[in-house]
Parts: structure tokens; C-alpha cells; sequence
């Protein structure tokens, strides 16, 4: 008689893997990369190609020759930050910038923790961090985007909005002050275009992802929404105290890496909660801190040092916040 | 539209055979009737080798308290008691019957009539589904007349019939509410009179709107008796979730059903409790499906308990090619086939071929902490948790952690996009640790 097969149940699997949710977050950042091919042509797309082909190959080389196990790039989680590092770099940025920082997002940060899965801190933040403590000109030579092709653009550039701002109100000035004389802050210019890094320049693109990402459920809007309502409330309670001194909720909101680090870098599985509540407390604590940071801190921005500040806590949030159990104890 | 509070996942349904109506399935020359039928302690033999036997007829008695008479499917002459390999190998003591013709006890209404009043009473009825050896069909096989008699202390408030039907594939259950709507509302009637209830709900999940409209029909001529139609999740047909999405109460954990005032009752015991009071007839034919994408034909079978599994296969077109595991039950909780010789029990639901693409299980990678698993959970546990404490064997985590509420649904194990098998180290951990609970002593 034929042999069949036996094993314990369930005898399905669901259409879920790793390497289609990798995919899934590919395509949710595709608006974003585009943009910024739009805005900084090729440069951009430069920056993107070493960033995903450096990632790619570090983890590649170090699971064939120094791990010795099964090669897993095919899971495309290297590709994934390979663009989140790139879209976190100024487009003006030297080619061996985006490599060095490739080598130690996976090296560092993904591999000698064990890989996939396994890390504490954001494998393109740590990155992002390292190259901005490290090469601080070349990570805030910000050039100016723009909306047409073939110009030659590399040659301007300008400061963020939050090194503007940062640099007058320690200049003495005051907020309105400083949004009369720089027509660039107007909101319309935050939602479309502005000064930054190659993927935080439009946040229309990132919010695009954001919805892509939510209806194939790859991610669930906890963590995104508590950082910007912590921001909110953080920034709003100070503006209110004292709009002379202190920047409104929304331009918080739209500036630096709030967008792509609350969408995309925040909500990286293996390095956010798993609970709802540790989620929240997560997002929160991000949003707090950026704000924090960007006003008290050395540094005009905040999100990627929030971020992995609270990565640390990850461990203990998993721990702490249970999920909602079915029924309480009879015993 | 109703449904349980937290979980659950959403597999294809694959209802193939909804439409194929009930056929009977032809008398086996021999039939092979086990004597562990039901969960407890197996059946007694009361027949001797060389017996006549009629169909119907009493061959083996209760073993103990939990446990269920069990009646010949067949007439004819036992040949042999002793073991026969059931579905996974295991040897199991099993009268076997020679069938010659096709002869009844002549206690058995066989007529086509439904029978609406319900003559005995409360403690009657509960003896005759004693009698006529009644056990749980939807999986459990627990002895009906025990979960009709609620401990001292507990009393029950509803009856649920568990119409959800969860499991792909599965069709058996919806061909008995469509072709016997009727016949389900009388045994509900009738498990409501035996518990001294007055409210009795009948789930049907909403992929099956025939069976609610055809059930619902009924409502208006048995006061007390409601469809509640609920929104498809798998596993809706499990007992607490039925209860939470139903009433809207929940099991304690590690407590009793009876807990939330909630008897639960499956649509294929109804109809043999229906069968066992107005018709008394014993429990010794049951109701399965036969499919799968790549089976030869769709079909719902009557069978007489006791036909081996291959005869009935050889009758639906054979074993199709492509299969490469045969099941029996669902694909998320039923089991794999390992013996096509082995015979129908009274809970047999299904023969199911799933091919290579459908069933393989794909290489294990990396835990990613997508969370996808504690999503899945119905019973709102951390699958990847008790994965990771199983791994280890740390008992004491894993219980800290309420392994014992898992209900092995598989949801967890279906999500993950690592294809990790949570289920299997979970359920092996989950039975140590319920051994540990089991033997500590009690302050």
C-alpha cells in the first residue's frame, strides 16, 4: 500500500512568510524612493542600489563564510534596510558613506546578534547613527530638492528645517520670526518637499506607505499613532506655553525623520513590542523623546536616538504587557 | 453580527461537498466495531464469539462512568474480539461482525415520520442517551449523557448547538441541518427539557445562510429555540469560543463550560439524541464527508460504525493519485491517516486527501517577533513564548505563561511566516505541564 504522510496538526499554513511581508514593506516604501529619484535623480537612486547591494552582501558573506549556515537573503530583510538606510542618508552623501554604514547596520547590528529576528537595536539606525556620530558634515550636508529633473542639483545645499529653526532660536530669535523669514517652512512645502534626507523629503509618499502597510496588515497602527500623539502632546503643551520659544505640534509633526521613523523604522517587528500596550508604551516613549531631543538635546533631531533608546526597552515591554487573555483563573 | 472576542484566522473554506445530499453508504461484508468509541475508560464486551447479532443490538457495555455503551452496526455473526489497528496503528480491542442480511432490533422506529413530542422526562431521556451510547460528535467524543447532567453546585441556563462548522472541508454537519432541520430543533428540545433550560441557541456560521434560513423556520413552532448566525472565523466551533461568541461569557481558565451556565452540543449528536429518544435508535450510524481538491467526487456518506475506512474511499472513486495525506477530520485539527484499514467510529467526520502543495510543511527560519502568532490566539496566549520557554523546557515559565489554556487550534502554527511548528512543542509541553499541575499536591 502507498505510504502517507502523518504529523500532528493544523495540516494547513496560511499565504503568510517572511519573505512576503518583506516584499509587502518593499513596495510600501516604493513611493518614497521615487520621490526622492524624482527630487534627487541619480544620486538617489545610487544611494539606494549600494545601500541594498552592500547590506545584501554582508549578510551573504557572513552566513557563508564566517557563520557557516544557511545563506537567508533571500528573505529580503537585508534588502529592506539596505533602502531604509539609504532613505535615511543626505542624497549629497559620498558613495563610501552609505557602504560603511551598510557594513555596520548588518555586520554590527543585524549579524553578531544572530540575524533575522534576533537583534535589539534597528540594523539602519544603528547605521544612520553611527555614520552621523562618526562623519557629521558628510550626514548633515543636506542638499535642496528639486522638482525638476536635470538640473543640477547636488551642488546647493541648505539646512533642515530643524537646523533652521535650532540655529535662530539659539540666534536669539523667536518661532514667527523665524517662519516669516523662510517662506520654505509653509506646510504645503513639509507635505511635499523639503530639505532632508533622500527618503523623509515628501511626506505624502511616506503616508502612502503607511496605508499600504496597514490594509495588508503587516503592521498595526499602535506604535505609529502613540508617537505621533505623544509628540502632539509633548510639543502642543510647550507651544502653548510658549509659542516664541517653541515650535507647533504639526511642524513637529511633518519635520525631520519624524514620518519615515514612525512608519517604517519604528515599527520594525523584531525590534518593537509584540503587545498592544508594550506598543503604545513604545511609541509614546519615541515621540516624547524626540521632542525632548530636538529642543534640549545636542542634536537639531531626535527621532533615530528616541527610536533606539527605546529598542532597549523592547525585552521588558514583551515581558510587562500581556496580551488580552481569553478567560481569567478559576483556580 | 455575533463572533468570539479576540483571535482567530481566516483559511479558505473549501465547502467542496456542500451540495452532495446524504447517501447511505452500502453494509460492510465485515464490520469492525471498536470498543474505545468515546473518551474514558473502553466499552465491555457482552457478546461471545459465534453470536447472532441484529443491528442495533447491545454488544458492549459501559466500561465506567465516563464511558458509552456501544450497539452493533450490522447483523450477523461475531467472528472475532480482539485487537484491530485503528487510524494511526494503535491496537484497539474490537468486536468483529460477519454481516448477513440486514436485520433490526425491533425497538427501532425505522419509519420516516418525525416524531414532535417529547414523552419522557428530564431523567428518561438522559438514561435513554446513556443507553444508546451518545457521545459528543464534534471531535471529543465525550459521553453525552455526562455533559446533560451538570455537577452538584453548577447549574446550567442555555443549551448551544454547535452549528459554526469551523474546519474546511467539512460538510457533514451543514447536509444534516439542511436535510434534518427539524429533526435538530426536536433534539434540542429535547437536551433543553433533559436540563431543565428554557434558552437554546444553535450557531451557525454565516458562510451556511440555507441552514440558517432552513433552522430558523422552525424558530416560531419552538418557543425558546434561537438561530444565532455568526460571523466565520476559525475556530468558532470550539466549545469556549462558541460560548463567549453565543452568550457572551466566558470559561474560566482551567474551568468548566458549565461555569458560564453554557452546555454545548454539536449538530451530529443532536440529531443522535433526536434519533435516541423519539426513535430509539442507538447511536451506530454516523454522518462524513468525503473530499478534498483532488478527490474524485464530493460526497456525505451515512455509515454504519464499524466499515473500514478503504472500502469507503474504494466507493467514492478511490484514493486520487495526487494525495499524499489523508485525514480525518479538518485540516487544522483533524488527524493523518496512517491506516486505511482501520473502521468508522461513531465520531468519524471525514475522509480528506490533501495534496503535496496543500499539506508540506516548509523549512523552519527565524522567529522575525511579527506578533502574528499572539494575534492568531484565541485564547489570547503568546504562541512564540511558549515556543521559545517549550524549546528549553522551562516549566515553570510555560505555566506562568497558561500553556494549559491552549486549545490547540493550530491558528498559531498556521500564521507563522517563519513556518515554525509552534503547535508541536506546544501540546508536547502543554501535556507535562498538566501532569506537574495534576500530581502537586493541594494546599
Amino acid at each position: 500500500m502507498k505510504k502517507f504522510l502523518v504529523s500532528p496538526s493544523p495540516h494547513f499554513h496560511g499565504r503568510e512568510n517572511t519573505r512576503r511581508i518583506m516584499r509587502d514593506v518593499i513596495i510600501a516604501l516604493l513611493p518614497a524612493v521615487a520621490v526622492s529619484i524624482v527630487y534627487f535623480g541619480i544620486s538617489a537612486i545610487k544611494l539606494v542600489v549600494l545601500g541594498v547591494v552592500t547590506c545584501v552582501l554582508t549578510e551573504f558573506i557572513i552566513e557563508k563564510y564566517m557563520l557557516r549556515r544557511k545563506v537567508t537573503v533571500n528573505d529580503l530583510s537585508a534588502t529592506v534596510t539596505g533602502i531604509l538606510l539609504a532613505l535615511n542618508m543626505p542624497a549629497s552623501s559620498p558613495w563610501w558613506a552609505i557602504v560603511i554604514g551598510s557594513v555596520v547596520a548588518i555586520g554590527i547590528a543585524k549579524m553578531t546578534f544572530g540575524g533575522i529576528g534576533q537583534n535589539i537595536f534597528n540594523p539602519a539606525l544603528v547605521g544612520r547613527v553611527f555614520l552621523l556620530v562618526s562623519f557629521p558634515v558628510v550626514m548633515t550636508n543636506w542638499s535642496v530638492p528639486h522638482s525638476f529633473l536635470g538640473t543640477s542639483l547636488d551642488a546647493v545645499s541648505g539646512a533642515t528645517p530643524l537646523v533652521l529653526v535650532k540655529e535662530a532660536l539659539d540666534g536669539g530669535q523667536t518661532v514667527p520670526q523665524i517662519f516669516a523669514a523662510n517662506p520654505g517652512l509653509s506646510y504645503s512645502q513639509l507635505l511635499f518637499a523639503r530639505i532632508g534626507s533622500a527618503g523623509e523629503v515628501s511626506t505624502v509618499a511616506l503616508l502612502l506607505g503607511f496605508v499600504y502597510l496597514l490594509a495588508r496588515k503587516v503592521i498595526r497602527p499602535y506604535i505609529t499613532f502613540s508617537i505621533w500623539g505623544s509628540a502632539i502632546l509633548l510639543s502642543g503643551i510647550l507651544w502653548l506655553a510658549n509659542p516664541a520659544e517653541f515650535t507647533d505640534p504639526l511642524f513637529n509633526l511633518l519635520t525631520g525623520g519624524m514620518m519615515l521613523g514612525s512608519i517604517f523604522m519604528a515599527t520594525d517587528y523584531t525590534t518593537s513590542p509584540m503587545n498592544k500596550w508594550g506598543m503604545i508604551i513604545f511609541g509614546t516613549g519615541i515621540g516624547f523623546l524626540t521632542i525632548l531631543i530636538r529642543r534640549f538635546g545636542a542634536y537639531p533631531e531626535g527621532v533615530s536616538f528616541a527610536i533606539l533608546i527605546m529598542n532597549a526597552t523592547v525585552p521588558l515591554l514583551n515581558k510587562w504587557c500581556k496580551p488580552e487573555r481569553f478567560a481569567k483563573e478559576a483556580r | 453580527m455575533k463572533t468570539f472576542s479576540i483571535g482567530g484566522v481566516h483559511p479558505n473554506d473549501y465547502k467542496l461537498a456542500a451540495d452532495a445530499p446524504i447517501e447511505n453508504l452500502p453494509i460492510p461484508d465485515i464490520a469492525y466495531i471498536s470498543m474505545s468509541q468515546h473518551l474514558g475508560v473502553p466499552a465491555i464486551p457482552v457478546v461471545a464469539v459465534g453470536d447472532k447479532v441484529k443491528v442495533g443490538q447491545l454488544i458492549a457495555n459501559a466500561g465506567g462512568f465516563i464511558s458509552a455503551p456501544v450497539h452493533s452496526s450490522v447483523s450477523g455473526t461475531v467472528k472475532k474480539i480482539g485487537p484491530v489497528k485503528d487510524l494511526s496503528g494503535k491496537e484497539v480491542n474490537t468486536v468483529t461482525i460477519e454481516t448477513e442480511g440486514d436485520e433490526w432490533i425491533d425497538t427501532i422506529d425505522r419509519s420516516g415520520d418525525i416524531v414532535r413530542e417529547i414523552k419522557l422526562d428530564s431523567k428518561q431521556i438522559i438514561e435513554r442517551i446513556k443507553e444508546c451510547g451518545v457521545v459528543g460528535l464534534g471531535g471529543a467524543t465525550f459521553p453525552t449523557c455526562v455533559k446533560l447532567s451538570p455537577p452538584p453546585g453548577c447549574k446550567a441556563e442555555f443549551l448551544i448547538i454547535n452549528g459554526a462548522e469551523c474546519e474546511p472541508y467539512l460538510t457533514s454537519d451543514y447536509r444534516v441541518m439542511m436535510e434534518m432541520p427539524e429533526q435538530i430543533i426536536i433534539g434540542a428540545a429535547i437536551m433543553m427539557k433533559a436540563l431543565g433550560v428554557s434558552k437554546g441557541f444553535i450557531g451557525v456560521e454565516d458562510n451556511k445562510p440555507e441552514a440558517i434560513e432552513k433552522l430558523g423556520a422552525f424558530e416560531k413552532d419552538y418557543p425558546g429555540i434561537k438561530v444565532v448566525p455568526l460571523k466565520k472565523k476559525y475556530p468558532q466551533g470550539g466549545e469556549k469560543q462558541l460560548i463567549d461568541a453565543v452568550v457572551g461569557r466566558k470559561v474560566p481558565s482551567m474551568g468548566l463550560p458549565i461555569a458560564t451556565g453554557s452546555v454545548v452540543q454539536n449538530i451530529g449528536t443532536t440529531l443522535a439524541v433526536y434519533e435516541a429518544v423519539q426513535k430509539n435508535k442507538p447511536l451506530f450510524e454516523g454522518i462524513m464527508t468525503v473530499t478534498g481538491n483532488c478527490a474524485p467526487g464530493q460526497k456525505n456518506f451515512r455509515h454504519r460504525v464499524g466499515t473500514p475506512l478503504s472500502k469507503i474511499a474504494e466507493y467514492a472513486g478511490g484514493i486520487p493519485e495526487e494525495a499524499v495525506k489523508i485525514l480525518s477530520g479538518g485540516p487544522m485539527m483533524g488527524k493523518a491517516i496512517s491506516n486505511m484499514d482501520a473502521p468508522t467510529l461513531k465520531g468519524s467526520s471525514s475522509i480528506l486527501y490533501l495534496t503535496e502543495e496543500q499539506t508540506k510543511r516548509k523549512e523552519e527560519t527565524f522567529c522575525i517577533k511579527c506578533g502574528k502568532c499572539i494575534q492568531a490566539c484565541p485564547m489570547g496566549l503568546e504562541p512564540y513564548l511558549l515556543n521559545k520557554l517549550g524549546r528549553i523546557n522551562d516549566m515553570e515559565g510555560l505555566e506562568e505563561n497558561r500553556i494549559f489554556d491552549c486549545i490547540e487550534c493550530g491558528c498559531c502554527q498556521f500564521t507563522c511566516p517563519a513556518y515554525i511548528p509552534l503547535l508541536d512543542t506546544i501540546r508536547i509541553q502543554k501535556g507535562r505541564v498538566m501532569r506537574i499541575i495534576k500530581n502537586r499536591p493541594k494546599k
